[in-house]
């Protein structure tokens, strides 16, 4: 939905379908979908009434158009009434709005996907259209990190998509009984089987380890040209008219969410913008 | 089959190395294997050597008598584990433990510092490597120190 169409500030009522606790503090919330296309990478503004909204990344298949999947981290009264949702509720909805992950750019290329806590709900839609269309790509892997296990996000999925593409799972923190790897998630680079001279990365997580990652990357020989990240700023209108998503010229809403990394990349360790 | 040499020019660790201090280095390589579940190394012993992991995962380990064992890091292939081989009292300062089967080079630290030793510009050469990895290592447990999972919708 582009910005200035008729109806992009009036929240669309969308039934509640499910909910899904994915972690003690995130869940995923399916919507009844009202037929609005949508690509990888975009998100939504999600209206709880009486609570307010907030900008919400889509985490579903794209190729499963019957439910419209939001996976929420409850940190704040929006996001907290969100994770409450009950089926048969009601949210308000507004959107798909913003820039996609280069899904289509990526093809017959070595692709990198890594994600960070619940920066991996951004990228799933991404890594549902890789594993379906495999043979159009390279080498393709997943680095996930979390904070701890009890913090990964689509444990049951991540297993499942081990069988078409590499998978890579950290957390910051072991816990007894956790026999994967402990580390930040960047220490899996020199793991990910790709070729930098023709590969694609794509990044999501908070900006602090982002600003790591692209220096591991730069490290690797994948150039900022390669690579796109997804900004997170505080998101009200999301069709660019209030600015409290302003990120230097740009607007997260507008020309975000998802920026190729020589774009913004400069911008992260600024502490003005 | 791949020789000593060969796989000494392959660590990452390595990467423009000049070939006489490859070979160098490789005089001090030996290939080595280490079941899953064995100590590598243990806190406190002597830091002889060091290794380039090739195949398999090794953790990084503290005991806490209240916590019991304590992982810190995981180390994979292409990595390499111990630089207190580099320093005096040239003892670890933490376990190593092989999480699966492990293949290796293993370096022998007194045969390199002695090299090092009669070698200075090799020392150099060595010493900015490591002095790298522990940059890296360093700037990782910062990170991880900033718990950047802990806060916000990310």
């Amino acid at each position: 939905m582009a910005a200035g169409e008729p109806g992009q500030l009036t929240p669309r009522p969308a039934r509640v379908l499910g909910r899904r606790r994915e972690t003690p503090e995130s869940a995923t919330i399916a919507l009844e979908p009202d037929g609005e296309p949508w690509m990888p990478g975009q998100f939504n503004m999600l209206y709880v009434c009486g609570v307010g909204e907030v900008a919400i990344s889509i985490s579903g298949d794209p190729g499963r158009p019957d439910r419209l999947l939001h996976t929420v981290r409850s940190v704040g009264m929006v996001s907290a009434a969100l994770c409450r949702l009950r089926r048969g509720e009601h949210a308000g909805v507004r959107g798909p709005f913003g820039s996609t992950w280069p899904v289509a750019e990526a093809r017959g290329r070595d692709v990198l996907v890594v994600a960070g806590g619940v920066g991996l709900a951004p990228l799933r839609p991404v890594v549902y259209e890789l594993s379906r269309h495999r043979g159009d790509y390279g080498r393709v892997t997943l680095l996930y990190g979390a904070r701890s296990p009890r913090d990964l996000l689509f444990r049951r999925e991540l297993e499942r998509w081990r069988r078409r593409i590499d998978v890579l799972v950290t957390v910051d923190r072991a816990a007894p009984g956790w026999t994967g790897d402990v580390g930040v998630v960047g220490s899996l680079l020199p793991r990910a089987a790709l070729d930098p001279s023709n590969a694609v990365a794509m990044v999501c997580g908070p900006e602090v380890m982002m600003r790591f990652v692209l220096a591991d990357l730069q490290r690797l020989g994948l150039p900022e040209a390669a690579t796109w990240i997804s900004m997170e700023r505080n998101m009200h209108c999301a069709v660019g008219l209030c600015g409290h998503c302003q990120l230097g010229p740009a607007f997260v809403c507008r020309d975000g969410p998802v920026f190729r990394a020589d774009a913004v990349g400069w911008m992260l360790g600024m502490k003005e913008v | 089959m791949l020789t000593v040499a060969e796989a000494v020019a392959g660590c990452r660790v390595f990467d423009g190395l000049p070939l006489r201090y490859l070979e160098l280095t490789a005089g001090c390589a030996h290939f080595t294997r280490f079941d899953a579940g064995v100590a590598i190394f243990l806190e406190g012993g002597d830091a002889d050597r060091f290794f380039v992991l090739r195949e398999g995962r090794v953790t990084l380990e503290v005991f806490s008598p209240e916590r019991g064992r304590i992982v810190v890091q995981t180390l994979g292939p292409g990595d390499a584990l111990g630089w207190s081989w580099l320093f005096p009292p040239y003892r670890w300062h933490l376990d190593a433990m092989a999480r699966e089967p492990v293949a290796a080079i293993a370096f022998d630290g007194a045969c390199l510092r002695g090299k090092c030793d009669v070698d200075h510009e090799l020392g150099y050469e060595l010493l900015g490597r490591f002095g790298d990895l522990m940059l890296q290592r360093l700037q990782a447990t910062r990170l991880q120190l900033l718990d950047v999972y802990a806060h916000g919708s990310r």
